[in-house]
Protein backbone atom coordinates (compact mmCIF):
# COMPACT_ATOMS: atom_id res chain seq x y z
CA UNK A 1 0.00 0.00 0.00
CA UNK A 2 1.38 3.35 -0.96
CA UNK A 3 1.43 6.41 1.19
CA UNK A 4 -1.48 8.77 1.70
CA UNK A 5 -1.89 12.22 3.22
CA UNK A 6 -2.53 12.81 6.90
CA UNK A 7 -5.94 14.04 5.83
CA UNK A 8 -6.94 10.41 5.18
CA UNK A 9 -6.92 9.65 8.91
CA UNK A 10 -9.47 12.37 9.61
CA UNK A 11 -12.17 9.78 10.25
CA UNK A 12 -10.10 7.79 12.72
CA UNK A 13 -9.20 10.97 14.59
CA UNK A 14 -12.76 12.27 14.63
CA UNK A 15 -13.75 9.03 16.32
CA UNK A 16 -11.44 9.98 19.22
CA UNK A 17 -11.64 13.77 19.30
CA UNK A 18 -14.65 16.02 19.27
CA UNK A 19 -13.09 18.27 16.63
CA UNK A 20 -11.18 17.88 13.40
CA UNK A 21 -7.52 17.33 14.25
CA UNK A 22 -6.33 17.25 10.61
CA UNK A 23 -6.60 21.05 10.45
CA UNK A 24 -4.48 21.42 13.60
CA UNK A 25 -0.80 22.37 13.39
CA UNK A 26 1.81 20.00 14.72
CA UNK A 27 5.38 20.89 15.58
CA UNK A 28 7.69 17.99 14.79
CA UNK A 29 9.78 16.79 17.73
CA UNK A 30 12.51 15.68 15.35
CA UNK A 31 13.11 18.78 13.23
CA UNK A 32 10.83 21.55 14.50
CA UNK A 33 8.88 21.73 11.26
CA UNK A 34 5.31 22.98 11.78
CA UNK A 35 2.44 22.18 9.45
CA UNK A 36 -1.12 20.85 9.35
CA UNK A 37 -1.71 17.27 10.52
CA UNK A 38 -3.47 16.82 7.18
CA UNK A 39 -0.14 17.40 5.43
CA UNK A 40 1.69 14.55 7.19
CA UNK A 41 2.73 11.52 5.15
CA UNK A 42 0.61 8.55 6.07
CA UNK A 43 2.05 5.04 5.92
CA UNK A 44 1.24 1.52 7.02
CA UNK A 45 -2.52 1.24 6.81
CA UNK A 46 -2.71 -2.43 7.77
CA UNK A 47 -1.18 -2.62 11.25
CA UNK A 48 -2.03 0.94 12.11
CA UNK A 49 -1.59 4.42 10.77
CA UNK A 50 1.88 5.89 10.92
CA UNK A 51 2.05 9.61 10.16
CA UNK A 52 5.50 10.95 9.35
CA UNK A 53 6.85 14.48 9.06
CA UNK A 54 7.24 15.35 5.36
CA UNK A 55 10.44 17.20 6.24
CA UNK A 56 12.43 14.63 8.21
CA UNK A 57 10.44 11.37 7.90
CA UNK A 58 10.22 11.03 11.71
CA UNK A 59 7.00 9.55 13.08
CA UNK A 60 4.83 12.38 14.41
CA UNK A 61 1.88 10.26 15.44
CA UNK A 62 0.64 6.72 15.19
CA UNK A 63 -2.77 5.22 15.65
CA UNK A 64 -3.51 1.54 16.23
CA UNK A 65 -6.98 0.02 16.38
CA UNK A 66 -7.49 -3.01 18.58
CA UNK A 67 -10.90 -4.60 19.14
CA UNK A 68 -12.80 -2.16 21.34
CA UNK A 69 -9.88 0.25 21.86
CA UNK A 70 -7.56 2.56 20.04
CA UNK A 71 -3.96 3.53 20.83
CA UNK A 72 -2.83 7.01 19.85
CA UNK A 73 0.86 7.88 20.17
CA UNK A 74 1.78 11.54 19.73
CA UNK A 75 5.36 11.39 20.97
CA UNK A 76 6.68 12.77 17.71
CA UNK A 77 4.93 16.10 18.17
CA UNK A 78 6.19 18.59 20.74
CA UNK A 79 3.05 20.63 20.29
CA UNK A 80 -0.37 20.63 18.71
CA UNK A 81 -2.06 23.93 17.91
CA UNK A 82 -5.81 23.65 17.58
CA UNK A 83 -8.20 26.24 16.24
CA UNK A 84 -11.02 26.72 18.74
CA UNK A 85 -13.68 28.79 17.07
CA UNK A 86 -15.52 28.40 13.76
CA UNK A 87 -13.78 25.32 12.42
CA UNK B 1 -22.91 -4.45 22.82
CA UNK B 2 -24.23 -0.99 22.09
CA UNK B 3 -21.99 1.70 23.47
CA UNK B 4 -23.34 5.19 23.90
CA UNK B 5 -21.73 7.63 21.50
CA UNK B 6 -19.75 10.34 23.24
CA UNK B 7 -21.07 13.77 22.41
CA UNK B 8 -19.20 15.49 19.61
CA UNK B 9 -17.37 12.40 18.46
CA UNK B 10 -18.13 10.81 15.19
CA UNK B 11 -19.59 7.38 14.88
CA UNK B 12 -20.73 5.16 12.05
CA UNK B 13 -24.17 5.71 10.65
CA UNK B 14 -26.34 3.80 8.26
CA UNK B 15 -26.62 5.12 4.72
CA UNK B 16 -29.13 3.82 2.20
CA UNK B 17 -28.41 3.82 -1.50
CA UNK B 18 -31.12 6.04 -2.99
CA UNK B 19 -29.93 6.26 -6.57
CA UNK B 20 -27.03 5.12 -8.74
CA UNK B 21 -25.78 6.50 -12.05
CA UNK B 22 -23.11 5.01 -14.25
CA UNK B 23 -20.41 7.58 -15.11
CA UNK B 24 -18.31 5.31 -17.31
CA UNK B 25 -18.31 1.53 -17.84
CA UNK B 26 -16.10 1.25 -14.75
CA UNK B 27 -17.26 4.08 -12.51
CA UNK B 28 -20.52 4.81 -10.79
CA UNK B 29 -21.99 7.70 -8.84
CA UNK B 30 -23.84 6.58 -5.72
CA UNK B 31 -26.39 8.81 -4.04
CA UNK B 32 -26.88 7.92 -0.40
CA UNK B 33 -29.64 8.91 1.93
CA UNK B 34 -28.06 9.74 5.27
CA UNK B 35 -30.49 10.75 8.01
CA UNK B 36 -29.31 13.79 9.98
CA UNK B 37 -26.48 14.55 7.58
CA UNK B 38 -24.87 17.69 9.06
CA UNK B 39 -23.75 19.10 5.68
CA UNK B 40 -20.17 19.25 4.42
CA UNK B 41 -17.51 21.38 2.76
CA UNK B 42 -16.27 20.66 -0.76
CA UNK B 43 -13.14 18.46 -0.58
CA UNK B 44 -14.20 16.48 2.46
CA UNK B 45 -14.55 12.71 2.40
CA UNK B 46 -16.36 9.92 4.18
CA UNK B 47 -15.16 6.55 5.39
CA UNK B 48 -17.22 3.62 4.17
CA UNK B 49 -17.39 0.39 6.14
CA UNK B 50 -18.65 -2.95 4.84
CA UNK B 51 -19.35 -5.96 7.01
CA UNK B 52 -19.56 -9.52 5.67
CA UNK B 53 -21.97 -12.02 7.24
CA UNK B 54 -19.10 -13.63 9.19
CA UNK B 55 -18.21 -10.27 10.75
CA UNK B 56 -15.23 -9.55 8.47
CA UNK B 57 -14.92 -5.84 7.79
CA UNK B 58 -13.34 -3.61 5.20
CA UNK B 59 -13.04 0.16 5.38
CA UNK B 60 -12.14 2.69 2.67
CA UNK B 61 -12.30 6.45 2.19
CA UNK B 62 -14.32 8.13 -0.58
CA UNK B 63 -14.46 11.81 -1.42
CA UNK B 64 -17.80 13.55 -1.46
CA UNK B 65 -18.69 14.57 -5.02
CA UNK B 66 -21.76 16.66 -4.29
CA UNK B 67 -22.00 20.23 -3.09
CA UNK B 68 -23.94 21.20 0.00
CA UNK B 69 -26.77 21.97 0.18
CA UNK B 70 -27.63 19.60 -2.67
CA UNK B 71 -28.82 21.14 -5.92
CA UNK B 72 -28.43 24.66 -4.54
CA UNK B 73 -31.22 25.32 -2.14
CA UNK B 74 -32.46 22.09 -0.66
CA UNK B 75 -33.60 22.42 2.92
CA UNK B 76 -30.47 22.83 5.03
CA UNK B 77 -30.00 19.88 7.34
CA UNK B 78 -32.85 18.05 5.71
CA UNK B 79 -32.93 15.53 2.91
CA UNK B 80 -29.40 14.36 3.65
CA UNK B 81 -28.20 13.22 0.26
CA UNK B 82 -24.52 12.49 -0.20
CA UNK B 83 -22.98 11.60 -3.54
CA UNK B 84 -19.86 9.53 -4.02
CA UNK B 85 -18.24 8.51 -7.28
CA UNK B 86 -16.37 5.23 -7.19
CA UNK B 87 -13.90 3.98 -9.78
CA UNK B 88 -13.74 0.19 -9.99
CA UNK B 89 -10.36 -1.48 -9.55
CA UNK B 90 -10.81 -4.96 -10.95
CA UNK B 91 -8.74 -6.69 -8.28
CA UNK B 92 -10.07 -4.46 -5.53
CA UNK B 93 -11.91 -5.62 -2.45
CA UNK B 94 -14.34 -2.75 -1.92
CA UNK B 95 -14.67 -0.72 -5.13
CA UNK B 96 -16.14 -3.55 -7.29
CA UNK B 97 -18.73 -4.11 -4.60
CA UNK B 98 -19.75 -0.46 -4.66
CA UNK B 99 -19.80 -0.19 -8.46
CA UNK B 100 -21.35 -3.56 -9.32
CA UNK B 101 -23.08 -5.20 -6.39
CA UNK B 102 -24.71 -2.55 -4.21
CA UNK B 103 -28.31 -1.90 -5.23
CA UNK B 104 -30.79 0.86 -4.52
CA UNK B 105 -32.27 0.22 -1.07
CA UNK B 106 -29.13 -1.52 0.26
CA UNK B 107 -27.43 -0.16 3.34
CA UNK B 108 -23.80 0.44 4.15
CA UNK B 109 -22.12 2.19 7.06
CA UNK B 110 -20.60 5.59 6.63
CA UNK B 111 -18.61 7.97 8.82
CA UNK B 112 -18.24 11.62 7.99
CA UNK B 113 -17.95 14.21 6.71
CA UNK B 114 -14.26 14.37 7.66
CA UNK B 115 -11.07 16.14 6.66
CA UNK B 116 -10.93 19.88 7.25
CA UNK B 117 -7.62 20.35 5.51
CA UNK B 118 -8.28 19.41 1.89
CA UNK B 119 -11.27 21.72 1.57
CA UNK B 120 -12.11 24.87 -0.30
CA UNK B 121 -14.06 27.57 1.50
CA UNK B 122 -15.87 30.33 -0.30
CA UNK B 123 -14.15 32.82 1.99
CA UNK B 124 -10.80 32.07 0.30
CA UNK B 125 -10.21 34.94 -2.12
CA UNK B 126 -7.30 33.63 -4.21
CA UNK B 127 -7.63 32.07 -7.64
CA UNK B 128 -7.87 28.30 -7.48
CA UNK B 129 -6.00 25.65 -9.45
CA UNK B 130 -7.41 22.13 -9.35
CA UNK B 131 -5.30 19.26 -10.66
CA UNK B 132 -7.01 15.87 -10.77
CA UNK B 133 -5.93 12.49 -12.07
CA UNK B 134 -8.55 9.79 -12.71
CA UNK B 135 -10.99 9.49 -9.81
CA UNK B 136 -9.00 12.28 -8.13
CA UNK B 137 -11.39 14.66 -9.86
CA UNK B 138 -14.15 13.70 -7.40
CA UNK B 139 -13.43 16.11 -4.51
CA UNK B 140 -12.44 18.79 -7.06
CA UNK B 141 -15.86 18.36 -8.66
CA UNK B 142 -17.45 19.12 -5.31
CA UNK B 143 -15.48 22.39 -5.30
CA UNK B 144 -16.54 23.22 -8.87
CA UNK B 145 -20.18 22.45 -8.05
CA UNK B 146 -20.05 24.41 -4.86
CA UNK B 147 -18.55 27.46 -6.60
CA UNK B 148 -21.13 27.24 -9.40
CA UNK B 149 -23.99 26.90 -7.02
CA UNK B 150 -23.05 29.89 -4.90
CA UNK B 151 -22.02 31.92 -7.96
CA UNK B 152 -18.64 32.59 -6.38
CA UNK B 153 -16.30 34.82 -8.36
CA UNK B 154 -12.85 33.37 -7.58
CA UNK B 155 -11.33 32.24 -10.88
CA UNK B 156 -11.05 28.44 -11.06
CA UNK B 157 -8.95 26.31 -13.37
CA UNK B 158 -9.29 22.56 -13.50
CA UNK B 159 -6.64 20.38 -15.13
CA UNK B 160 -8.15 16.91 -15.37
CA UNK B 161 -5.99 14.04 -16.52
CA UNK B 162 -7.68 10.85 -17.75
CA UNK B 163 -6.76 7.86 -19.86
CA UNK B 164 -9.31 8.39 -22.61
CA UNK B 165 -12.65 10.00 -23.30
CA UNK B 166 -14.38 6.83 -22.14
CA UNK B 167 -12.88 7.28 -18.68
CA UNK B 168 -14.13 10.84 -18.19
CA UNK B 169 -16.25 11.30 -15.10
CA UNK B 170 -18.98 13.98 -15.21
CA UNK B 171 -18.64 14.03 -18.97
CA UNK B 172 -21.83 15.97 -19.57
CA UNK B 173 -21.79 18.16 -16.54
CA UNK B 174 -18.26 19.56 -16.85
CA UNK B 175 -18.89 21.36 -20.18
CA UNK B 176 -22.03 22.86 -18.61
CA UNK B 177 -19.94 24.42 -15.87
CA UNK B 178 -17.54 25.79 -18.49
CA UNK B 179 -20.53 27.33 -20.28
CA UNK B 180 -22.52 28.59 -17.30
CA UNK B 181 -19.95 29.43 -14.61
CA UNK B 182 -18.02 32.59 -15.53
CA UNK B 183 -14.35 32.30 -14.60
CA UNK B 184 -14.19 28.51 -14.71
CA UNK B 185 -11.75 26.91 -17.16
CA UNK B 186 -11.23 23.25 -17.88
CA UNK B 187 -8.28 21.56 -19.51
CA UNK B 188 -8.48 17.85 -20.29
CA UNK B 189 -5.24 15.92 -20.50
CA UNK B 190 -5.45 12.49 -22.12
CA UNK B 191 -2.81 9.98 -21.15
CA UNK B 192 -3.62 6.94 -23.34
CA UNK B 193 -5.92 7.92 -26.12
CA UNK B 194 -7.04 11.39 -27.16
CA UNK B 195 -10.33 11.94 -29.03
CA UNK B 196 -10.12 12.39 -32.81
CA UNK B 197 -8.92 15.84 -33.77
CA UNK B 198 -7.56 16.61 -30.28
CA UNK B 199 -4.75 19.17 -30.61
CA UNK B 200 -2.10 17.21 -28.69
CA UNK B 201 -1.11 13.54 -28.59
CA UNK B 202 -1.77 11.56 -25.40
CA UNK B 203 0.84 12.09 -22.71
CA UNK B 204 1.27 12.09 -18.96
CA UNK B 205 0.80 15.40 -17.23
CA UNK B 206 4.03 17.43 -17.48
CA UNK B 207 5.61 20.81 -16.78
CA UNK B 208 4.23 22.32 -19.98
CA UNK B 209 0.66 21.23 -19.18
CA UNK B 210 0.66 22.79 -15.74
CA UNK B 211 2.61 25.85 -16.85
CA UNK B 212 0.22 26.54 -19.74
CA UNK B 213 -3.09 25.65 -18.12
CA UNK B 214 -2.48 26.52 -14.48
CA UNK B 215 -2.00 29.93 -12.85
CA UNK B 216 1.38 31.65 -12.67
CA UNK B 217 2.88 31.34 -9.16
CA UNK B 218 2.75 35.12 -8.58
CA UNK B 219 -1.06 34.94 -8.69
CA UNK B 220 -0.62 32.97 -5.42
CA UNK B 221 -3.35 30.49 -6.30
CA UNK B 222 -4.67 27.96 -3.81
CA UNK B 223 -3.77 24.63 -5.39
CA UNK B 224 -5.53 21.30 -4.84
CA UNK B 225 -4.00 18.14 -6.27
CA UNK B 226 -5.79 14.81 -6.05
CA UNK B 227 -5.50 11.35 -7.55
CA UNK B 228 -3.45 8.17 -7.36
CA UNK B 229 -0.37 8.63 -5.16
CA UNK B 230 2.15 8.67 -8.02
CA UNK B 231 0.05 11.20 -9.99
CA UNK B 232 -0.16 13.51 -6.98
CA UNK B 233 3.57 13.34 -6.35
CA UNK B 234 4.41 14.07 -9.99
CA UNK B 235 2.01 17.02 -10.15
CA UNK B 236 3.12 18.43 -6.79
CA UNK B 237 6.80 18.22 -7.80
CA UNK B 238 6.04 20.09 -11.03
CA UNK B 239 4.12 22.78 -9.18
CA UNK B 240 6.96 23.34 -6.72
CA UNK B 241 9.50 23.38 -9.58
CA UNK B 242 7.38 26.03 -11.32
CA UNK B 243 7.70 28.20 -8.23
CA UNK B 244 4.43 27.59 -6.40
CA UNK B 245 4.63 27.96 -2.63
CA UNK B 246 4.44 24.43 -1.15
CA UNK B 247 2.31 25.87 1.65
CA UNK B 248 -0.41 26.73 -0.87
CA UNK B 249 -0.45 23.24 -2.38
CA UNK B 250 -2.84 20.80 -0.76
CA UNK B 251 -2.74 17.17 -1.76
CA UNK B 252 -5.05 14.21 -1.39
CA UNK B 253 -3.40 10.90 -2.29
CA UNK B 254 -5.79 8.09 -3.13
CA UNK B 255 -3.15 5.36 -2.84
CA UNK B 256 -2.47 2.70 -5.41
CA UNK B 257 0.35 2.29 -7.80
CA UNK B 258 -0.89 3.71 -11.08
CA UNK C 1 -25.32 -2.62 15.70
CA UNK C 2 -23.38 -3.54 12.61
CA UNK C 3 -25.14 -3.56 9.30
CA UNK C 4 -24.35 -6.60 7.21
CA UNK C 5 -23.64 -5.51 3.66
CA UNK C 6 -25.72 -7.72 1.42
CA UNK C 7 -23.57 -9.61 -1.03
CA UNK C 8 -20.28 -8.47 0.45
CA UNK C 9 -17.80 -11.26 1.05
CA UNK C 10 -14.54 -9.39 1.17
CA UNK C 11 -11.32 -10.85 -0.03
CA UNK C 12 -11.35 -14.63 0.04
CA UNK C 13 -10.35 -15.80 3.49
CA UNK C 14 -9.19 -19.37 3.58
CA UNK C 15 -9.34 -20.93 7.01
CA UNK C 16 -7.34 -24.14 7.24
CA UNK C 17 -6.79 -26.38 10.24
CA UNK C 18 -3.49 -25.99 12.03
CA UNK C 19 -3.21 -22.23 11.76
CA UNK C 20 -2.89 -20.07 14.88
CA UNK C 21 -6.25 -18.73 16.11
CA UNK C 22 -7.82 -16.00 13.98
CA UNK C 23 -5.43 -16.49 11.05
CA UNK C 24 -6.24 -17.02 7.37
CA UNK C 25 -4.13 -18.55 4.66
CA UNK C 26 -2.61 -16.36 1.96
CA UNK C 27 -0.72 -17.35 -1.15
CA UNK C 28 0.84 -13.99 -1.99
CA UNK C 29 3.30 -12.17 0.17
CA UNK C 30 1.65 -8.94 1.32
CA UNK C 31 3.99 -6.02 1.94
CA UNK C 32 3.36 -3.90 5.02
CA UNK C 33 5.27 -0.66 5.25
CA UNK C 34 5.33 1.87 8.04
CA UNK C 35 7.64 4.18 6.14
CA UNK C 36 9.73 4.62 3.03
CA UNK C 37 11.58 1.52 1.84
CA UNK C 38 15.30 2.06 2.46
CA UNK C 39 17.63 1.11 -0.40
CA UNK C 40 20.91 -0.02 1.11
CA UNK C 41 23.94 -0.47 -1.14
CA UNK C 42 25.80 -3.62 -0.10
CA UNK C 43 29.06 -1.73 0.42
CA UNK C 44 27.31 0.39 3.05
CA UNK C 45 25.62 -2.56 4.74
CA UNK C 46 26.77 -3.82 8.13
CA UNK C 47 25.30 -5.67 11.05
CA UNK C 48 26.38 -4.82 14.59
CA UNK C 49 25.73 -6.61 17.86
CA UNK C 50 26.11 -4.32 20.88
CA UNK C 51 26.21 -5.79 24.37
CA UNK C 52 24.81 -4.15 27.49
CA UNK C 53 28.34 -2.99 28.33
CA UNK C 54 28.70 -1.34 24.94
CA UNK C 55 30.97 -3.87 23.26
CA UNK C 56 30.38 -4.11 19.54
CA UNK C 57 30.85 -6.88 17.01
CA UNK C 58 30.22 -6.02 13.36
CA UNK C 59 30.04 -7.80 10.04
CA UNK C 60 30.30 -6.27 6.60
CA UNK C 61 28.25 -7.81 3.78
CA UNK C 62 31.16 -10.00 2.51
CA UNK C 63 31.91 -11.10 6.08
CA UNK C 64 28.26 -11.81 6.81
CA UNK C 65 27.62 -13.82 3.66
CA UNK C 66 30.82 -15.83 4.28
CA UNK C 67 29.34 -17.15 7.54
CA UNK C 68 27.83 -20.65 7.57
CA UNK C 69 24.20 -20.41 6.42
CA UNK C 70 21.12 -22.56 6.66
CA UNK C 71 18.43 -23.20 4.08
CA UNK C 72 15.13 -23.67 5.83
CA UNK C 73 11.41 -23.66 5.40
CA UNK C 74 8.95 -22.12 7.84
CA UNK C 75 5.42 -20.78 8.31
CA UNK C 76 4.93 -17.07 8.94
CA UNK C 77 2.05 -15.40 10.75
CA UNK C 78 1.28 -11.72 10.33
CA UNK C 79 -0.68 -9.92 13.03
CA UNK C 80 -2.96 -8.54 10.28
CA UNK C 81 -4.30 -12.11 10.14
CA UNK C 82 -2.62 -13.67 7.15
CA UNK C 83 -0.42 -16.71 7.43
CA UNK C 84 1.83 -18.10 4.75
CA UNK C 85 2.93 -21.68 4.94
CA UNK C 86 6.20 -23.29 3.92
CA UNK C 87 8.18 -20.20 2.94
CA UNK C 88 11.78 -21.00 2.06
CA UNK C 89 14.74 -18.91 3.13
CA UNK C 90 18.50 -18.80 3.38
CA UNK C 91 20.01 -17.09 6.38
CA UNK C 92 22.57 -17.07 9.13
CA UNK C 93 21.38 -18.45 12.45
CA UNK C 94 21.52 -16.07 15.39
CA UNK C 95 23.30 -18.89 17.23
CA UNK C 96 26.19 -18.38 14.80
CA UNK C 97 26.17 -14.60 15.11
CA UNK C 98 25.98 -14.60 18.90
CA UNK C 99 28.36 -17.53 19.53
CA UNK C 100 31.22 -15.32 20.73
CA UNK C 101 29.15 -12.53 22.25
CA UNK C 102 29.45 -12.22 26.04
CA UNK C 103 26.20 -11.08 27.59
CA UNK C 104 24.08 -11.51 30.69
CA UNK C 105 21.15 -9.59 29.19
CA UNK C 106 17.73 -11.20 28.85
CA UNK C 107 16.30 -8.90 26.18
CA UNK C 108 17.29 -7.50 22.83
CA UNK C 109 16.26 -4.65 20.60
CA UNK C 110 16.48 -5.33 16.89
CA UNK C 111 17.44 -2.23 14.87
CA UNK C 112 16.89 -1.53 11.19
CA UNK C 113 17.96 0.89 8.50
CA UNK C 114 15.25 3.54 8.38
CA UNK C 115 14.87 3.56 12.17
CA UNK C 116 12.53 0.61 12.76
CA UNK C 117 12.98 -1.30 16.02
CA UNK C 118 11.40 -4.32 17.69
CA UNK C 119 12.11 -6.03 21.01
CA UNK C 120 12.65 -9.78 21.34
CA UNK C 121 13.78 -11.75 24.41
CA UNK C 122 17.27 -13.13 23.83
CA UNK C 123 16.21 -16.73 24.38
CA UNK C 124 13.74 -16.40 21.49
CA UNK C 125 16.64 -15.70 19.17
CA UNK C 126 18.71 -18.73 20.23
CA UNK C 127 18.61 -22.51 19.77
CA UNK C 128 17.71 -22.45 16.09
CA UNK C 129 14.67 -20.20 16.48
CA UNK C 130 15.88 -17.14 14.57
CA UNK C 131 17.92 -16.14 11.54
CA UNK C 132 19.10 -13.17 9.60
CA UNK C 133 17.79 -14.11 6.19
CA UNK C 134 19.08 -12.80 2.86
CA UNK C 135 17.44 -15.08 0.33
CA UNK C 136 13.75 -15.84 -0.15
CA UNK C 137 12.57 -18.56 -2.52
CA UNK C 138 16.09 -18.92 -3.89
CA UNK C 139 16.39 -15.24 -4.86
CA UNK C 140 18.10 -12.28 -3.24
CA UNK C 141 15.70 -10.70 -0.78
CA UNK C 142 13.96 -7.74 -2.41
CA UNK C 143 13.96 -4.36 -0.63
CA UNK C 144 10.13 -4.53 -0.26
CA UNK C 145 10.54 -7.72 1.76
CA UNK C 146 13.41 -6.42 3.85
CA UNK C 147 16.48 -6.92 1.67
CA UNK C 148 19.44 -6.96 1.77
CA UNK C 149 18.72 -8.88 4.99
CA UNK C 150 15.91 -9.24 7.49
CA UNK C 151 15.38 -10.85 10.86
CA UNK C 152 13.29 -13.99 10.88
CA UNK C 153 11.74 -15.09 14.19
CA UNK C 154 8.90 -17.16 12.75
CA UNK C 155 7.46 -18.40 16.05
CA UNK C 156 6.43 -14.82 16.86
CA UNK C 157 4.13 -12.51 14.85
CA UNK C 158 5.87 -11.31 11.75
CA UNK C 159 6.40 -7.68 12.85
CA UNK C 160 9.11 -9.12 15.14
CA UNK C 161 10.93 -10.27 11.98
CA UNK C 162 12.33 -6.81 11.28
CA UNK C 163 13.09 -5.87 7.69
CA UNK C 164 16.38 -4.15 6.71
CA UNK C 165 18.17 -5.18 9.95
CA UNK C 166 21.45 -3.57 10.85
CA UNK C 167 21.90 -4.27 14.53
CA UNK C 168 21.02 -6.03 17.72
CA UNK C 169 21.28 -4.33 21.10
CA UNK C 170 21.37 -6.39 24.30
CA UNK C 171 19.16 -4.98 27.07
CA UNK C 172 18.85 -5.79 30.77
CA UNK C 173 15.22 -4.67 30.80
CA UNK C 174 12.54 -5.21 28.22
CA UNK C 175 11.70 -2.06 26.27
CA UNK C 176 9.12 -1.56 23.55
CA UNK C 177 10.18 -1.20 19.91
CA UNK C 178 8.30 0.66 17.18
CA UNK C 179 4.96 -1.20 17.01
CA UNK C 180 5.10 -2.26 20.65
CA UNK C 181 5.23 1.42 21.68
CA UNK C 182 2.32 2.09 19.33
CA UNK C 183 0.06 -0.47 21.06
CA UNK C 184 1.14 -3.92 19.96
CA UNK C 185 2.05 -6.75 22.33
CA UNK C 186 5.52 -6.86 23.89
CA UNK C 187 5.99 -10.55 23.03
CA UNK C 188 3.60 -11.43 20.19
CA UNK C 189 2.96 -15.18 20.35
CA UNK C 190 0.54 -16.02 17.50
CA UNK C 191 -0.65 -19.20 19.19
CA UNK C 192 -1.78 -17.18 22.23
CA UNK C 193 -3.12 -14.41 19.98
CA UNK C 194 -0.95 -11.80 21.67
CA UNK C 195 -1.72 -9.06 19.18
CA UNK C 196 -2.17 -5.92 21.24
CA UNK C 197 -0.99 -4.69 24.61
CA UNK C 198 -3.03 -6.35 27.31
CA UNK C 199 -4.00 -9.35 25.13
C1 LIG D 1 -9.11 10.43 1.24
C2 LIG D 1 -9.39 9.45 0.14
C3 LIG D 1 -10.43 9.70 -0.74
C4 LIG D 1 -10.71 8.80 -1.78
N1 LIG D 1 -11.73 9.08 -2.64
C5 LIG D 1 -12.02 8.24 -3.64
C6 LIG D 1 -13.07 8.53 -4.57
O1 LIG D 1 -13.73 9.57 -4.48
N2 LIG D 1 -13.33 7.63 -5.56
C7 LIG D 1 -12.61 6.48 -5.69
O2 LIG D 1 -12.91 5.69 -6.60
N3 LIG D 1 -11.60 6.17 -4.84
C8 LIG D 1 -11.29 7.02 -3.81
N4 LIG D 1 -10.26 6.71 -2.94
C9 LIG D 1 -9.60 5.40 -3.06
C10 LIG D 1 -10.40 4.36 -2.24
O3 LIG D 1 -10.32 4.65 -0.87
C11 LIG D 1 -9.88 2.93 -2.42
O4 LIG D 1 -8.50 2.90 -2.19
C12 LIG D 1 -10.16 2.38 -3.79
O5 LIG D 1 -11.55 2.37 -4.04
C13 LIG D 1 -9.60 0.95 -3.92
O6 LIG D 1 -10.19 0.12 -2.95
P1 LIG D 1 -10.41 -1.43 -3.25
O7 LIG D 1 -10.82 -2.07 -1.98
O8 LIG D 1 -11.27 -1.60 -4.44
O9 LIG D 1 -8.95 -1.92 -3.68
P2 LIG D 1 -7.91 -2.70 -2.74
O10 LIG D 1 -8.42 -4.07 -2.52
O11 LIG D 1 -7.61 -1.85 -1.56
O12 LIG D 1 -6.64 -2.70 -3.68
C14 LIG D 1 -6.58 -3.51 -4.84
C15 LIG D 1 -5.34 -3.17 -5.65
O13 LIG D 1 -5.43 -1.85 -6.19
C16 LIG D 1 -4.37 -1.03 -5.73
N5 LIG D 1 -4.96 0.27 -5.38
C17 LIG D 1 -5.51 0.64 -4.20
N6 LIG D 1 -5.98 1.90 -4.25
C18 LIG D 1 -5.75 2.34 -5.51
C19 LIG D 1 -6.01 3.56 -6.18
N7 LIG D 1 -6.62 4.60 -5.57
N8 LIG D 1 -5.63 3.66 -7.48
C20 LIG D 1 -5.02 2.64 -8.12
N9 LIG D 1 -4.73 1.46 -7.52
C21 LIG D 1 -5.09 1.30 -6.24
C22 LIG D 1 -3.81 -1.70 -4.53
O14 LIG D 1 -2.43 -1.42 -4.37
C23 LIG D 1 -4.07 -3.17 -4.83
O15 LIG D 1 -3.06 -3.71 -5.64
C24 LIG D 1 -9.94 7.62 -1.92
C25 LIG D 1 -8.89 7.37 -1.03
C26 LIG D 1 -8.60 8.28 -0.02
C27 LIG D 1 -7.47 7.99 0.91
ZN1 LIG E 1 10.25 16.65 11.17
Amino acid sequence: MMKLDGNAMAGDLREIFAFDVTAAQYTCAGCGHAEAIGALMLWGQEMGRVARCPHCDDVVLSLVHAPGRVFLDVRGAVRLELPLAGS
Amino acid sequence: MARAALPGRLTWRAATLAEARPETPTARTLVFDVPDWPGHLPGQHVDVRLTAPDGYRAQRSYSIASAWPPGGGGPPGGGGKVELTVQRLDDGEVSPYLTDVLEVGDQIELRGPVGGWFVWRETQQNPVLLVGGGSGVVPLMAMVRSRGQSRAKQPFRLIYSVRSQGDLLYREELPRHVRDDPGFDLFLNYTRQAPDGWPSPPKRIDVATINTHGWPPDFTPDVYVCGPTTFVETAADILVALGHDPKRIRTERFGGTS
Amino acid sequence: MAIISRGFGGRRRESVPGLPPGQYLTHDFPVLSAGPTPRIPLDRWSFTVTTESGEKTSWTWPEFTALPYEDFSTDIHCVTKWSKLGTTWRGVSLDTLLADVETAADYTMVHSFGGYTTNVPLEDLLDGKAWIAYKFDGEDLEPEHGGPARMLVPHLYFWKSAKWVNGLQMMQEDEPGFWEAAGYHMYGDPWLEQRYQGD
